[in-house]
């Protein structure tokens, strides 16, 4: 029932990705859930990390070469799709990501966001869920 | 911006992951939207409303204490699962005291945590437009 409303319907869908990469499962699952979402022809209306999840928006990561890289994969899909990637800014400087701006402010060396994250305040995250059709949250 | 009905629910022990502080900061800004908000505690989550928290050993901030902030918010609906507490040899008498005034009942103060069975519990998660899970 709930599959046949899905393919067709267009819905409108906000992720939540809360844990970050590697250790959880959960950024994958949310990556490969946002392209499913795209494929079937429904809007993801944005991704918010948060916790640890925006650790998954470093610039820095590089995995060994014959692993996935995820924060490349997220950069991908944001500029192959338009897809606003929002990263709290309270949840990231505690774990150390920066943009340029908040570097600056903090005085801090360089920035470490990676290319389609945005720093955003955790408005942003009531606002998709208030917008969305859905929220799908992924993490523990 | 649209209302919608958010519960967040709170299932982590206070002091042992940074999830709680966080998600209560989600509920606080999802107040501060002017959204619907209701707070559950359910599973090791009750432990975040212990009376007389003191993690400073531990080097943390006492988060636990903006609780008594949650009705300046105007978030007047905090639940706790009754079975949650047994299982975990806690009563009521062991959790921390807060107040709200009901501005519809003639400013009386009224206690701000509301005690549910789990039938209750899982009606009100499901009756929900939005369940936030920290």
């Amino acid at each position: 029932m709930i599959n046949s409303q899905l393919s067709t319907h267009h819905m409108k869908f906000a992720v939540l990705v809360n844990e970050g990469p590697y250790t959880h499962q959960a950024s994958d699952s949310a990556y490969h859930f946002a392209k499913a979402v795209l494929r079937q022809g429904h809007e993801v209306l944005r991704v918010f990390f948060y916790h640890d999840g925006v650790n998954n928006s470093t610039r820095l990561t590089t995995p060994p070469q014959d692993d996935r890289n995820i924060t490349q994969r997220w950069t991908d899909l944001a500029s192959d799709h338009n897809i606003d990637l929002a990263v709290c800014v309270a949840a990231a400087q505690r774990r150390g990501i920066v943009d340029s701006a908040e570097a600056r402010r903090n005085e801090k060396d360089t920035d470490n966001i990676a290319e389609g994250f945005r720093i955003a305040g955790l408005g942003q995250l009531i606002d998709m869920a208030v917008k969305a059709d859905r929220l799908v949250t992924f993490g523990d | 911006m649209s209302k919608k009905r958010i519960v967040c629910l709170n299932r982590r022990a206070p002091h042992g992951t940074n999830y709680p502080q966080e998600g209560f900061e989600v509920a606080l800004i999802g107040a501060a939207f002017d959204q619907d908000v209701a707070i559950a505690f359910v599973d090791d989550g009750v432990f975040q409303l212990k009376s007389e928290q003191n993690p400073r050993n531990l080097g943390l901030k006492n988060f636990t204490r903006s609780f008594g902030a949650l009705a300046d918010y105007e978030i007047c609906e905090v639940y706790v699962e009754i079975e949650s507490l047994t299982e975990r040899g806690l009563v009521e008498d062991d959790l921390m005291t807060l107040i709200w005034e009901d501005e519809d009942d003639g400013d009386i103060e009224k206690p701000l945590l509301r005690f549910v069975g789990q039938d209750e519990m899982s009606q009100i998660i499901s009756e929900a437009d939005v369940v936030l899970n920290f």
